[in-house]
């Protein structure tokens, strides 16, 4: 086998197959994700309202996500083919089981006292949903999304099992059927580096989204530094 | 006005949180309710703006009914502020004072502005505005609380134990603000509170609630402690409402004693002599511009050497003072029970001593409160509108 590393491989696929197959991995990932939070956020807030709703909403969700992954991929071909959706719909119906509870506990911390203030300054309860309930629940939101993003990169290594690309395709096809390492740690390592990288950029996005959450952490750097 | 007739609210499981409330709180007044735990204070404010729906009767502001009123409509021109003040954790401070401008539809640029004026108004500096609300005090929070429900006007404004979560001293601060404000503004103000303190001091009405929610008295404040209806109010008042009451009455009908007054380059002699003229046992001895330095006691002025300048010798410190002018005759007993020498030091406003108050004096003057006849007050010029209605 030689070195376990084949430098002179990863430079020649450079674009193809390593750069496709990363662009494929965020896609299959992302596109869930958007998904998810898109039927996730009437889901949560009709949970949050009506109590009772929410019980067996999230028995449906923790049930979706016990099903294999790879058992829905196979329901969904023959319908759906060798297309993107064949992994879309049931990673992002996982994302669901994450963000739900999160969206519905965000929704349950806005304080009881912000809640009257509003509607007693006149705020109708669409206003204030949007307005004031979601903007103080974007915490845990985004707290849901970094737990949602990191597992969904991580499954969408399972969809390549059907064919679909994405880093598992190249750790499968080019690695495992090739008996070559080189691409199956180069899979690994930027699996990793994207599930970093997403969540970076979700912690950035709070950060910029919600300045008006306390950090004391990050007060007493500051103060240190002066 | 606001007008409660028969307000009843009776709640889905059978509690009777309003039972047949008839008040009325006039116009650019503070009427203030006080009561125990329970007794349907929050509901009657909550009732107002239509937090709350009424179970029977009706509540009226202006003869109009709130409930021909849309809920939102009507809870834009009702401020209203809360114990914990309720602001919103994701609006800087300047923004949160915007709300009901901005909801009104005024424009970005002129809500900031009313909003930084606010924020001048309640005694908050500018640069507070662009703080976050957890980057504020207790204090200032409940003033951001007052500024917001202040923002566009509103006749009305609803307190429902705005000061209760802040400390004394605080506390003090924010109702002489509120007091100042309301010397300016003249809303109509339904102001809850458990301190009975509180309640005189910022009440023109005072409305004690019983347990069950039925109003037990509905009177001025010094009607209230004068003349409780019953042992229920009264021990609501308290039972040291007597010295409560004095704070009703001005200390200038005291009469002010100088002849125990001293300059202090006066000698030790001069002391030991005016003490066994007047036979008084204190002297006050005063600096420049009348200024007050200290007491003296009779035996030690005159076991001192008789040459020596009064402003020499060890003297007592003269504790609380009162001011003539301004102060009730709770302050002059409150400076004399703290006077080393048992007797209050009255002041003119530059500080002077105008004089000196004896116990007996103290003694006549709370005896004639006492024996006041208290007039048939009215509530802000208004009857008071407890139970007349038919
Ligand atoms: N939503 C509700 N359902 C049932 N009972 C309620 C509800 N809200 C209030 N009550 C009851 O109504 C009564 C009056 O409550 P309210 O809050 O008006 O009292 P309060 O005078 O403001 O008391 P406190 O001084 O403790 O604030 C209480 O017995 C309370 O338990
Ligand atoms: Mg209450």
């Amino acid at each position: 086998m030689g070195e376990v590393i084949r430098w002179d491989w990863i430079a020649r696929g450079l674009e193809d197959p390593i750069g496709t197959a990363v662009l494929q991995h965020l896609q299959l990932s992302l596109v869930p994700i958007a998904l998810g939070l898109l039927a996730a956020l009437p889901l949560g807030v009709a949970a949050a309202r009506w109590r009772r709703v929410y019980p067996p909403l999230l028995t449906v969700v923790n049930v979706l996500y016990a099903v294999p992954s790879i058992a829905l991929f196979f329901l969904l071909l023959p319908y759906t083919g060798l297309t993107m959706w064949t992994a879309v719909l049931p990673l992002a119906l996982y994302t669901l089981a994450i963000l739900v509870p999160n969206i519905v506990d965000g929704l349950h911390q806005v304080p009881g006292h912000v809640r009257q203030a509003a509607t007693a300054m006149g705020f109708g309860p669409l206003r204030r949903l949007v307005l004031v309930e979601l903007p103080v629940a974007v915490p845990a939101v985004i707290a849901g999304l970094r737990v949602a993003s990191v597992a969904t990169i991580s499954m969408v290594s399972v969809a390549s099992m059907v064919g679909l690309g994405g880093l598992g395709a190249l750790i499968l096809r080019e690695g495992f059927n090739n008996r070559f390492a080189t691409p199956i740690i180069v899979g690994v390592v930027l699996t990793a580096v994207l599930a970093f990288a997403v969540d970076g950029l979700l912690v950035l996005a709070q950060r910029l989204l919600t300045p008006w959450v306390p950090r004391p952490a990050r007060g007493r750097e500051r103060k240190g530094v002066r | 006005m606001i007008t409660f007739e028969g307000v009843t609210k009776r709640y889905p499981d059978g509690t009777v949180a309003l039972d047949g409330l008839d008040l009325r709180a006039p116009s650019g007044r503070t009427t203030v309710l006080v009561g125990s735990s329970g007794s349907g204070k929050t509901t009657a404010l909550r009732a107002v703006n239509r937090l709350v729906e009424p179970t029977g009767g009706r509540v009226l502001i202006d003869g109009t009914d709130v409930r021909e009123r849309d809920p939102a409509l009507l809870r834009r021109s009702i401020g209203y502020v809360i114990q914990q003040a309720g602001l919103f954790p994701h609006r800087t401070v300047l923004d949160n004072i915007a709300t009901v401008p901005l909801l009104l539809g005024w424009g970005r640029r002129r809500a900031r502005s009313r909003a930084a004026e606010l924020l001048e108004l309640v005694g908050l500096e500018a640069a507070q505005g662009r703080r976050y609300p957890h980057q504020l005090s207790g204090g200032q929070q409940q003033r951001v609380g007052v500024a917001r429900a202040l923002a566009a006007d509103p006749p009305v404004l609803l307190m429902d134990e705005p000061f209760s979560a802040v400390d004394p001293v605080v506390r003090a601060g924010l109702q002489d603000e509120l007091l100042r404000l309301q010397s300016e503004l003249h809303k109509t103000v339904l102001f809850v509170t458990h301190d009975i303190d509180e309640a005189v001091r910022l009440g023109d009405g005072i409305a004690v609630f019983r347990p069950g929610g039925v109003l037990a008295q509905y009177d001025t404040p010094e009607r209230l402690l004068a003349e409780p209806v019953d042992t229920f109010v009264e021990g609501f008042v308290g039972y040291d409402r007597g010295v409560r009451r004095l704070s009703f009455f001005p200390a200038s009908r005291l009469e002010l004693h100088t002849d125990a007054v001293l300059d202090g380059g006066r000698t030790a002699g001069a002391a030991a002599r005016t003490a066994a003229a007047t036979g008084e046992p204190w002297l006050l001895v005063t600096g420049a511009g009348r200024a007050p330095l200290g007491w003296l006691s009779a035996g030690r002025a005159a076991a001192a050497d008789p040459e020596r300048p009064l402003e020499s010798l060890e003297l007592e410190g003269y504790g609380h003072i009162f001011h003539v002018e301004a102060d009730s005759l709770r302050a002059a007993l409150d400076a004399a029970v703290l006077s080393p020498a048992g007797r209050a030091v009255g002041v003119d406003p530059g500080g002077a001593v105008l004089g000196v108050v004896s116990q007996a004096d103290l003694a006549a003057a709370i005896w004639s409160v006492g024996e006041d006849t208290v007039g048939e007050d009215t509530v802000g010029g208004d009857t008071v509108g407890g139970q007349d209605h038919g």
